[in-house]
């Protein structure tokens, strides 16, 4: 071998192509080989959705339940949980090298994230430390606050209602994590605060997602802009919404997309394209980037991509009635400095919360 | 930052490499670091628990080899004790008798139910199966619709009676277990070989709905009952497969989302909360995006270490089909690689996206993990532009470059003369690498590469990531160590590969009977590996 050889990357080049030109032409022709020309199936052409005609009158829509409510709730579901743990071994007073193992266990088993545990495990002790005195459970409230924020600006950056200033609000987030029910009871909250709302179903991939929108649009009995066939660019979708919303003079323009993964490049470009698209006619107010609650630790990666595609602007943590304790929360607020803004807490059309770090906190802590 | 396991582990064991023994303390900070892995991948606490638990015993009890350092050597039992948790009684799916089999999907919202009826069903038809797809999900809006446009795809008929929610109400119509009941009469009459009956998503925690599910499964009674689960999920998996095991009493677990980049540690608490195999990986949102589990490959990832059969399987997704038949049959005829075939290989190679995660995708690049993240995309744009500015006769016989063509090609492609000798010496390195290879006549060798034993491995300074995964499967594959020997055997292997009946489809989520064919890659890339320079 060529000692003097000082290896540039364009000999890593020649290597890795030469070695990846043997992989590939092995594996592919064994799968040749082993599908056979016969197997291969092609897949249909994307079908044409069956569509249903538009319910004409929208039905007579309610007020949403009034926060103060729903937050009690938020909180019952909430001290039940994470809470009732740290309550039972923070009020037993002194903590010993056991009481710290299990404090740590119930951070991680709240998806809470092995760093940020010990993080806040560490500020813990330190502060226990300065003051030995210190009611331990007041310290930990104290840390988890500090941690949340509760100084960052949790609500919607939308202006006073009646001013058709058609502010667009996108909702991204990877698949399944219900944005298209968020997209829904965002409306409704919205149109229960008089504002006009224009949906988009941007979401022109999914079998029948523009169907589901249009279920909640006609529940909350505001207008959907949908393309005619499955498979369109959803950017222009967003686009002929948002046209629509500012010829319209409605209020909020609410763009639904379709669920995709994080390390999908193509369609992350995708995102940005709408994101772009819908900035020629009014640049967007908020991002949201919804959350599945029992997400674990690669929520934060969806939050760190997310974020750089399309600006992420606040977060909403959805499927929080269940069993997940949501300590995904902590984990991405400390890493990104986006604060979550609304919590789902069901199927229903109004269990959507907005998120307060403090009441927050004080439900983990089941005071 | 340490980016997976065994780099930590590495790290842990500096200085170690003379020890025979591990001691106590050793065995404790690895321990830690191998939590820490476990719980960033979501493996659920209690699993880690036990899991460390057994580590730290096997560890403890076992001689360090003289082929491995401590620390590969750890990864190996980590590795071994994964593939063990996750892959204890892999099964096909349990048919029935008599009459269809009925096969129920349940699973939380979102993890993606409709969509993998819809695959199931397409996996079904092409064994030959004639599914039924069963919609008894009229809770989210619009399921019923989602479900027939996937089955309308898939080109497997749907029973829907019931509309489902769509538009007009928010109170659910219909009975789900009624209409799973008439499914599964409608299948017997249209004599349907399998029933699939997607139900709507519902939490562990929704008394109600579990009720539901088990009164559906108490009408149909299902021959298989899969839990669906998206690979994303936290924590929460214990407590969510713990509430399915005693609502419905799931036979069988579907991984869904696993083309994301989670780690999927879900899989392993799933697997041991519940003690049920994992049947299914759904890895796409195509319909062919659905693959038979395997354990070894899932618990690579788990450990985020080198994904070798990940990238073959998008090698094999991107690559033009007739091309690389042709490149194979040349390469096992003998026939020289040529700077053409270079070109056109290289081309592919660039459908297949970021040559950056490529590379990290390959086993033992930890190593040059900073040479990868400064690697310049557009280098491989030079490289194309300075075989593009050769003559024909040029790329297939690179012996005739002399000075002047040389320099004609630099000038063509606006780089230097130097980047082209440099190009055409790694090329002839490369060549002569696979002319020996498709000779069968051994691997090339070089200093410090002993053989097919993981210690072997070593040549490459530094832990080699993909140790532990490799070493049991060679062993099960009865591959021999002797390099020259082996190449010989694999190129049995591939004659056989050629004229033989094959294996069934649809294992490129791991070990089919392929595996040996899919190896020569990766010892090809630690050949490769010495002409780094390293």
């Amino acid at each position: 071998m060529d000692v003097s050889w000082i290896p540039g990357s364009a000999d890593l080049v020649v290597v890795i192509v030469a070695a990846i030109a043997v992989v590939g032409g092995a594996g592919a022709a064994l799968a040749a080989r082993r599908r056979g020309p016969s197997a291969r199936v092609d897949e249909p052409a994307r079908a044409s959705a069956p569509t249903t005609e538009p319910a004409t009158a929208p039905e007579t829509t309610t007020a949403p339940e009034a926060p103060e409510s729903r937050l009690s709730r938020l909180r019952g579901r909430l001290g039940g949980g994470l809470g009732a743990s740290l309550l039972a071994l923070l009020s037993k007073g002194t903590l010993s090298d056991d009481d710290w193992d299990e404090l740590e266990e119930t951070l991680l088993l709240a998806d809470v994230g092995a760093s940020a545990t010990d993080d806040i495990l560490a500020a813990l002790k330190a502060r226990l430390r300065a003051n030995p005195d210190a009611d331990p459970r007041a310290v930990l409230r104290e840390v988890l606050i500090e941690i949340v924020d509760p100084s960052l600006d949790r609500a919607l950056a939308l202006g006073p209602a009646g001013q058709a200033a058609h502010e667009p609000i996108i909702v991204v987030g990877v698949n399944g994590v219900g944005k298209t029910t968020t997209v829904g009871k965002i409306a409704r909250v919205l149109v229960a605060e008089d504002r006009s709302v224009v949906l988009a179903a941007a979401d022109t991939f999914r079998a029948a997602a523009a169907d589901q929108l249009e279920t909640w649009g006609a529940r909350v009995g505001v207008p959907v802009v949908r393309s005619e066939r499955e498979g369109a660019d959803p950017a222009s979708v967003a686009f002929e919404a948002a046209d629509r919303a500012r010829e319209g003079g409605a209020d909020v323009l609410l763009v639904d997309t379709a669920g995709r993964l994080q390390n999908k490049a193509g369609l992350m470009d995708e995102l940005g394209k709408i994101v772009r698209v819908v900035s020629k006619v009014t640049p967007p107010v908020e991002v949201l980037l919804v959350l599945d609650a029992t997400t674990g630790q690669n929520g934060l990666t969806q939050a760190r991509v997310f974020a750089e595609v399309a600006n992420v602007t606040g977060i909403v943590l959805t499927k929080m009635d269940g069993t997940a304790k949501g300590g995904i929360v902590v984990a991405v607020q400390r890493e990104l400095g986006v604060p979550v803004k609304l919590i789902g807490l069901g199927e229903g059309a109004d269990d959507l919360a907005p998120f307060d770090a403090e009441q927050f906190v004080d439900g983990l802590l089941g005071s | 930052m340490f980016a997976n396991l065994s780099d930590r582990l590495t790290a842990t064991f500096k200085g170690l490499r003379g020890k025979g023994r591990l001691s106590e303390a050793d065995i404790d900070g690895t321990i830690r670091e191998i939590r820490r892995a476990l719980l960033d991948a979501d493996v659920a606490v209690p699993v880690v628990k036990t899991f460390t638990g057994n580590i730290r015993e096997r560890a403890l009890g076992a001689e360090v080899s003289g082929a491995l350092n401590p620390g590969q050597q750890v990864v190996k039992i980590v590795n071994e004790e994964l593939v063990s948790i996750l892959g204890g009684e892999a099964r096909q799916l349990r048919h029935a008798k008599t009459g269809p089999t009925v096969i129920m999907l349940a699973g939380l919202q979102g993890a993606g139910k409709t969509t993998l009826a819809g695959k199931l069903a397409h996996h079904l038809k092409g064994q030959g199966h004639t599914p039924l797809l069963v919609a008894a999900d009229l809770q989210r809006p619009n399921a019923v619709n989602q479900l027939q446009v996937v089955g309308e795809r898939a080109g497997v008929p749907v029973f829907a009676p019931e509309p489902g929610i769509t538009r007009d109400g928010e109170r659910v119509k219909g009975n789900p277990v009624k209409v799973a009941k008439k499914g599964v009469k409608e299948a017997e009459q249209r004599q349907h070989s399998v029933v699939i009956v997607d139900t709507a998503g519902r939490l562990g925690v929704d008394q109600e709905l579990m009720r539901q599910a088990a009164d559906i499964r108490k009408a149909v009674e299902p021959d298989e009952i899969l839990f669906v689960i998206d690979a994303m999920i936290g924590q929460d998996a214990v407590a969510t497969a713990q509430a399915f095991q005693q609502g419905v009493d799931v036979t069988g677990v579907v991984l869904t989302k696993l083309d994301g980049d989670t780690r999927g540690g879900a899989a392993l608490s799933v697997r041991e909360v519940t003690g049920r195999p994992i049947l299914f990986a759904s890895t796409g949102e195509k319909l062919d995006d659905f693959e038979v589990f395997h354990p070894d490959r899932m618990a690579s990832r788990i450990l985020d270490m080198g994904d070798i059969l990940t990238l073959i399987e998008k090698a094999e997704k991107s690559f033009d089909q007739a091309e690389a038949a042709r490149m194979a049959d040349k390469v096992s005829k003998g026939e020289d690689f040529t700077l053409a075939d270079f070109l056109v290989q290289m081309q592919q190679l660039k459908n297949m996206g970021s040559m950056k995660k490529m590379l990290g995708m390959l086993p033992g690049m930890g190593q040059m993990r900073e040479q990868i993240e400064n690697f310049d995309e557009r280098e491989l744009t030079r490289i194309e532009a300075i075989v593009q500015s050769m003559t024909p006769s040029e790329r297939d016989n690179p012996k005739i470059l002399n000075g002047s063509r040389r320099s004609r090609i630099a000038a063509g492609s606006g780089t230097q003369v130097s980047d082209v000798n440099s190009l055409v010496k790694r090329f002839e390195d490369a060549q002569k690498m696979m002319r020996a290879m498709s000779k069968g006549g051994g691997m090339p060798q070089l200093p410090g590469q002993g053989g097919g034993a993981p210690g072997a491995w070593g040549g490459m300074p530094g832990g080699k990531k993909s140790k532990g995964k490799q070493a049991p499967q060679r062993k099960v594959k009865g591959k021999s160590g002797n390099p020259a020997k082996r190449a010989q055997q694999e190129a049995a292997a591939r004659n056989r590969a050629a004229t033989g009946p094959q294996a069934p489809a649809g294992s490129a989520f791991g070990l089919g009977q392929q595996q040996q064919e899919d190896f020569d890659p990766s010892q090809l890339q630690q050949d490769l590996g010495k002409y780094l320079g390293r």
